[in-house]
């Protein structure tokens, strides 16, 4: 019994030092969520991949018959699945994200635990979703002929870009939707407006061609570079890398910096929200 | 008194620092007048001073609570039990004042919090066990012992959602007991279950407290309080009105909280009678003579009534009923059955009638009906008065039932076993 130390009880925070336990809590809330989701249906997951599967049926068919679109793009419609799958991953974490923490509310008002597991494991949860997208991404690109390169040593950090993106992201709206519930409807129309300010349904090309300043903003969106860069690496290396898109490397600072800058946000928002979260719900 | 002997045998071998220090703990919420949450009623109106109301839920508390002890804390609703718990939990973030641990804190309030009932019993284990502070390998470790603890083997694999609510308590009970915090917080929990595993809960938590572990204690149960607290604390308003022993919190309690109540709950009555006379007041007396809300079981107390007759009457029947909050009838007492005379009245005149009694009552609220009825059995009516007043009976007793009878308990060995030695 000589063993217990008289410490100072300061109250909840994000992560509260004990890094074991934070990462065990988050590892299991994830895998709690992926399983609640598609627990007792065998089919579970294959009904979540149904939603993107037939928009994209939808958008090919449109993108490469009527509108031919897809003509000037190699490998179009992979383009646009791999496009799709990114963008989707990214649109539901993040607003799986923006409510996650109020409706933990139990868990919050009742258990201490570091705060941040919540939309981590929120994260966590979508992204083992997408882990299963990618094969099924992967299934496509060989069927579809495209050939293995030697940029596809690029897919991990193009992975950790997305992650980084989505998490920082993630942790900045549950933070700020626990003090503004309005945070949920803006959200939806900022991620409808992502959807075809990122080039997804079209090439990046199309812009450059019109104006190199469009593109330039266009490619300042994290998103877009992710989706381009992947494009390149993994699809086509013949189309322009995210780099060339911006119009050098110099430029590619202006997505990176966002992307460090939101996950920075993220972190010190959630931080300094963390001991109210319990009060304020 | 068993209990004081049990607090000064406690801190006469703990010279160590307390498991639980707490100085001028404050905490306070904001209540906004309107809940402004959204960004758009900021945008629009960004210079309005938003009012708050300051709810005050602990003000200044401080106390000590020993390594080892069952300590209580009790209180009415809305007096800051829970949120000192959430406090000292670490939920909410104490305003002013310091919380000083010494062991392992229990992370939680409330038994199966994230309990989901879709779930198998056996993922629910882990979930919670995990969640309050187990690592995954001890989980695993674990989780032999707190199905066996449950008594719930044939039953792991089944969903949470086909759970009885005992089953579930007696699944969360078994992890907290596995998870094995120095100090354990319980928020009113162990109301649920079977009589058998409430026992089995009680006897654990001993268990635990021999082996040096410290439990604090919320409940609205003052029989409990006295039974298994080593010590207690009063919470009224976030203040601390007494911390000492049980039984001595116990009475306090119940004269704090049916004292209030007591007063509000004097009603109209309901009346029933031909008008012949009317009843004017009725209220309980204490034995020195008070007027009160609040009786001490096993003092002599008094019920007394004001009369006024409006005919002229002969021996009318004076008397009363008395009730619990159940409605059944406890007692009742009339001047009509025990053909006490009381003589003849005319129109105007006033009359207190007063019956003394020792006061035998369970502690409990009860109600008091009084009556006037004409000469004869008591059955035809002046005037009486639906549970016009009501008390409150308190004291810590040593028995159970309905009514404490005056009673001398005695044994007689009437045989014994021969010595086997």
């Amino acid at each position: 019994m000589s063993a217990r130390e008289v410490y100072e009880m300061k109250g909840p925070a994000a992560v509260s030092g004990d890094w074991r336990r934070f990462l065990d809590l988050t590892r299991m809330l994830a895998i709690t969520d992926f399983k609640l989701r598609f627990f007792g249906s065998i089919l579970g997951y294959l009904w979540t991949l149904m939603r993107p599967l037939m928009l994209f049926g939808v958008l090919y068919v449109v993108f490469s018959q009527v509108v031919r679109l897809g003509d000037q793009v190699p490998f179009y419609p992979v383009v646009l699945l791999s496009a799709m799958i990114l963008y989707f991953y990214f649109s539901e974490a993040t607003t799986k994200a923006v409510t996650c923490v109020v409706q933990s509310e139990n868990l919050v008002r009742k258990i201490q635990f570091p705060r941040l597991a919540i939309p981590l494991a929120s994260v966590g949860a979508v992204s083992l979703q997408f882990a299963l997208n990618l094969l099924v991404l992967l299934a496509f690109l060989a069927l579809s002929g495209v050939k293995l390169h030697s940029s596809i040593v690029q897919l991990p950090l193009i992975l950790v870009a997305l992650l980084a993106l989505t998490a920082g992201t993630s942790m900045l709206l549950s933070a700020v939707y626990v003090v503004a519930r309005d945070v949920a409807p803006i959200w939806e129309v900022v991620i409808q407006t992502l959807f075809y300010a990122t080039p997804i349904l079209y090439p990046v090309e199309l812009l450059s061609r019109e104006s190199e300043s469009l593109a330039r903003v266009a490619m300042a969106n994290p998103l877009a570079v992710i989706v381009q860069q992947m494009r390149h690496a993994v699809i086509d290396p013949t189309a322009p890398s995210a780099a060339q898109a911006i119009g050098g490397w110099g430029w590619m600072l202006v997505p990176a910096a966002i992307t460090v800058a939101l996950l920075i946000a993220g972190y010190v928002v959630f931080d300094r929200m963390a001991p109210r979260i319990a009060e304020e719900l | 008194m068993s209990a004081e002997s049990a607090v000064s045998a406690v801190s006469a071998v703990s010279p160590d620092p307390p498991a639980v220090a707490v100085e001028s703990l404050s905490k306070g919420f904001r209540l906004p007048h309107e809940q402004v949450n959204t960004l758009k009623e900021r945008a629009m109106h960004p210079f309005q001073r938003r009012s708050f109301e300051h709810l005050h839920a602990l003000r200044d508390v401080s106390f000590d609570v020993r390594e080892g002890e069952f300590f209580g804390v009790v209180g009415r609703n809305g007096s800051g039990k829970s949120t000192l718990l959430k406090c000292l939990a670490g939920i909410y973030r104490a305003d002013r004042g310091r919380i000083h641990l010494r062991g392992r804190m229990a992370p939680f309030i409330e038994l199966g919090v994230g309990f989901n009932p879709e779930l198998p019993a056996r993922d629910n284990v882990f979930i919670n066990a995990i969640m309050l502070g187990l690592t995954p390998a001890q989980a695993r470790e674990r989780f032999d012992a707190i199905i066996a603890y449950a008594e719930l083997e044939g039953f792991i694999d089944l969903r949470l959602k086909n759970y009885s609510s005992g089953m579930q308590v007696r699944l969360a009970f078994a992890v907290m007991v596995q998870v094995d915090a120095d100090i354990l917080l319980i928020d009113e929990v162990l109301a649920v279950g079977d009589a058998a595993f409430q026992q089995k809960c009680y006897e654990t938590l001993e268990e635990r407290r021999r082996a040096g572990k410290t439990i604090l204690f919320v409940t609205h149960d003052m029989n409990t309080v006295e039974q298994v607290c080593d010590r207690a604390m009063l919470l009224d308003e976030g203040r601390m009105v007494d911390l000492s022993e049980p039984r001595s919190i116990a009475r306090q309690y119940n004269a704090l909280n049916f004292g209030r109540a007591a007063e509000e709950v004097r009603s109209e009555g309901g009346r029933t009678g031909d008008g012949a006379a009317a009843i004017l007041d009725a209220w309980f007396e204490d034995s020195g003579g008070r007027r009160v809300p609040v009786l001490e079981q096993g003092a002599r107390a008094s019920f007394c009534l004001e009369v006024e007759l409006r005919e002229p009457a002969s021996e009318p029947g004076f008397g009363f009923l008395l009730v619990d909050e159940q409605h059944r009838r406890i007692f009742a007492v009339s001047t009509a059955w025990s053909d006490t005379p009381t003589g003849e009245f005319a129109a105007g005149d006033r009359v207190r009638v007063r019956v003394d009694f020792d006061n035998t009552l369970a502690p409990a609220r009860y109600f008091a009906s009084p009556m006037v009825s004409h000469h004869g059995v008591g059955s035809d009516l002046m005037d009486s008065r639906d549970e016009l007043v009501s008390v409150v009976v308190h004291g810590g007793r040593k028995d159970a039932g309905l009514v404490s009878l005056p009673h001398e308990i005695s044994l007689e060995r009437t045989g014994a076993a021969a010595a086997v030695e």
